[in-house]
């Protein structure tokens, strides 16, 4: 296993106090960035590294940083969103807990190389621990001189602020978490305009996860091309995994982006195999709105090849056979779970945190999620799974944030690859109350590819 | 600014959206907007109806948007080529939203006040499958009465934001809102405070459903037995102007609403006084019939099923839009 960069010295005892931390090397990115770089030549060095967005949609930081608008004379912003709530997703609270001095580094070079003199993290309300915690790091960061007025000695002013969130899911979408910011009802905005041109009180705006903002730290440290140097084509660096469900070892995992997903699962450094001996029945990669993928094809791709963990690799064979990165929340299944109720339960957790904003999301989750009830009680019909289809496509891309196709994919991708574990449901009512569907042929080899004579 | 709308160009203003520049040719290839008001700022995209496919998206840029587009908040770029009727896919996508909004709507419009003039009765007529597949209980709410004048009834609410928008922006001290979230949210006055300003009437008219209803006219009568006047009087509020349209059945002035045009958007905002307190005939200076659309039920029982008329000309329209033109062919 190569150097970790975010988690190095998570093991260290006291690692979440300053000095510490400290002795450890950190705040040594600040010190760099701040007196021997330019703002611009920040920029430019994420965009070397080509970082990609941690929180779920792996758009490139450097760019989302280079498209942010510069008018004289407004204030500009950079926010952290630490709204952590995807099922099956835990990385970010794993971080702030026990180093959160990294978020807070990282947070200076961010809001210098952006010219923000106040940032925001926004923490998810249920994280009151978390919230104590940072507030407690930054007041010690801010007694060293390292926030306030004229950081080290450079005039660099800037201004950081812990905000607890109301606890909604749909908060973690950037422009509804702007509007929570506010103050407003978090509702999703509609875009245009872009965050990047007007975003908290219509300023020029940045959003970016925790752990895109703590990457910054060590593509600062060890200079672009080291950081690019880790990973696999387009998806450089490391990641933070949070692997939950059916593993013998859950926690939170650093990866070098690019390992076999095989290695990762059935490794001791990493998962460890699935619990009690059983076989993996499916898996969830990226959190709870990822498409959900049967044993066989989330362990080699529609061609055979063995898959990597890079958000190419995990998104080969698109939604037909592919899933995606996400935030990184690695939920594996072994054979005694019931796809149709964890669709279900998904399904109950969209229909409550929608927003109700839009129709087709209000209205269609809280369609979908009763008849997968109905499904999962053995009270369906075999028509379901077809409307299930068809609600789920009416609901998607036709909403004003990404809510609702975080919603739809899960439904559809589950009925793609687990049809018949639904219609056994529906023909076997009575039975499916009391005992699961069980593995059936889904970790059952790939069928070879025909070759197709031309 | 050029843009195209279902083989359709038309000048318009930068910054205009597609669906005033779809409204500035008119006709059928108007998306229908549930949510959207002309008259207040920041309204629309939510409902969702008035999607359209951009399938080019400007002169500089020709790449199609990856995604429909809600025409009401999205702006119109040079040479913009826009689909409505024309996209089967959006055809489809309003088909759906349209089902979805009628999910939890109660469908009590033999008993609706709104009936008649209901945008969302409209919109079912036109885009509407006949039945329906949801076959759960629908979300029900209490009655609530806002003040002595309005009367609100959540179960038939679309959430289209309008008369927050409207209490926002028209009446001082706003204590309107919507509560809770998802399918659950309700519009409230916050524990049933009176909303209690001269301009709180204009929520019954901005409303696209029957969820805010005038109680001075509920259960009177039905829409289309009553004839609408126009008329004007000297209102002595300084942010109205007094122009209304009188609802008539027989000699009695029924209800007074502000006047409506095509698109059921009010021309000027009124004053409660103007809405509530004058019904005489005495109390108005009479200007004449309203016009009504003929394809109104309101147009005294005349129900025009005559195919759309840029549709029945246009060929390609036709080809397009087939489903639609059979429905309204067949009748």
């Amino acid at each position: 296993m190569a150097r970790k960069l975010l988690l190095e010295h998570i093991n260290v005892p006291g690692i979440n106090t300053f000095d510490v931390y400290r002795s450890k090397g950190g705040y040594a990115s600040v010190e760099k960035a701040l007196k021997t770089m330019s703002p611009d030549d920040i920029v430019e060095e994420v965009k070397k590294s080509g970082l990609r967005g941690r929180g779920g949609a792996g758009f490139p930081t450097g760019m989302k940083w280079s498209f942010l608008a510069k008018p004289e004379g407004v204030a500009r912003y950079l926010v952290c969103n630490a709204d952590e709530s995807e099922p099956g997703t835990f990385k970010d609270r794993y971080l702030m807990t026990y180093i959160p001095h990294l978020l807070i580094e990282g947070m200076i070079v961010a809001s210098f190389a952006l010219g923000a003199k106040t940032s925001y993290i926004y923490v998810r309300g249920e994280m009151m621990p978390q919230i104590r915690i940072l507030e407690k790091a930054i007041a010690e960061a801010k007694a060293k001189g390292f926030l306030g007025k004229n950081i080290l000695g450079t005039g660099y002013d800037l201004e950081l602020y812990v905000q607890p969130g109301g606890g909604a899911y749909i908060c973690g979408e950037e422009t509804a978490l702007l509007e929570s910011l506010e103050g407003k009802r978090g509702n999703p905005r509609i875009k245009p305009p872009f965050p990047a041109i007007a975003g908290l009180y219509g300023c020029p705006t940045v959003v970016n996860n925790v752990e895109s903002i703590a990457a910054v730290v060590p593509i600062i440290n060890d200079g672009a091309d080291e950081y690019a140097k880790i990973g696999i084509g387009r998806s450089t660096g490391t990641k933070l995994i949070s692997a939950g469900g059916n593993v013998k070892n859950p926690g939170v995992y650093e990866i070098d982006l690019g390992l076999p997903v095989e290695e990762f699962l059935y490794s001791d450094e990493f998962c460890g195999g699935i619990a009690n001996g059983k076989r993996l029945k499916a898996v969830v990669a990226g959190g709870s709105s990822v498409p959900i993928l049967p044993a066989n094809l989330f362990l080699k791709t529609i061609n055979n090849e063995p898959r990597l963990m890079s958000y190419e690799s995990l998104a080969d064979g698109g939604f037909v056979s592919g899933t995606m990165m996400g935030s990184g929340g690695f939920i594996a299944y072994d054979e005694d779970q019931c796809i149709v109720r964890n669709t279900w339960n998904f399904t109950r957790f969209y229909h409550h945190e929608s927003c109700g904003q839009c129709s087709p999301c209000r209205e269609g989750t809280g369609w979908m999620e009763k008849v997968l009830h109905r499904l999962e009680h053995g009270h369906g019909k075999l028509s379901d799974m077809d409307l299930l289809v068809d609600v789920s496509k009416k609901i998607e891309g036709n909403t004003i944030c990404p809510l609702g196709d975080a919603a739809a994919w899960p439904v559809a991708s589950a009925i793609r690859h687990f049809r018949d574990e639904f219609e056994w449901h529906v023909t076997n009512g009575a039975e499916a109350i009391t005992r699961n569907f069980g593995l059936a042929h889904y970790a059952d080899p790939l069928p070879k590819k025909e070759e197709t004579v031309a | 600014m050029k843009v195209t709308i279902d083989g359709i160009p038309v000048e318009v203003e930068p910054g205009t959206t597609i669906l005033n520049a779809a409204r500035q040719i008119g006709g059928d290839i108007v998306p229908p907007a549930m949510c959207y008001y002309s008259k207040l700022k920041d309204s629309g995209g939510k409902c969702r109806t008035c999607l359209v496919k951009v399938s080019k998206g400007s002169e500089k840029d020709p790449r199609p948007m990856p995604k429909l587009v809600a025409s009401c908040r999205t702006t119109v770029m040079d040479g913009m080529e826009v689909q409505n009727i024309t996209s089967p896919e959006v055809i489809e996508a309003r088909k759906g939203i349209v089902e979805i909004l009628l999910l939890n709507h109660p469908l009590d419009c033999p008993i609706c006040d709104q009936a008649g003039e209901c945008d969302l009765q409209n919109l079912g007529f036109e885009h509407g499958a006949a039945k329906t597949r949801y076959e759960f209980d629908r979300r029900t709410f209490e009655k609530i009465d806002i003040g002595d004048k309005i009367q609100l009834h959540m179960t038939r609410c679309i959430l289209c934001y309008r008369c927050v928008f409207t209490a926002d922006q028209i009446t001082d001290h706003r204590i309107h809102g919507i509560l809770n979230r998802g399918d659950h949210s309700e519009i409230s006055t916050y524990i049933t405070a009176a909303v209690d300003n001269d301009f709180s009437g204009n929520v019954i008219d901005v409303c696209p459903v029957g969820a805010l209803t005038d109680k001075t006219f509920r259960f009177k009568n039905r829409v289309w037995f009553t004839k609408p006047v126009d008329a004007h009087r000297d209102c002595d509020h300084p942010g109205c102007n007094g122009k209304v349209t009188l609802w008539y059945k027989g000699e009695e002035v029924l209800r007074v609403t502000a006047r409506k045009d095509q698109y059921g958007e009010v021309e000027e905002f009124i004053c409660n006084t103007c809405r509530f307190d004058k019904k005489k005939t005495a109390d108005w200076v009479i200007e004449g019939p309203r016009k009504v659309s003929n394809k109104s039920v309101i147009s005294s029982n005349h129900y025009d099923f005559k195919p759309l008329p840029v549709v029945k000309t246009n060929p390609v329209l036709m080809e397009a839009n087939k489903e639609q033109f059979e429905r309204d062919t067949r009748l």
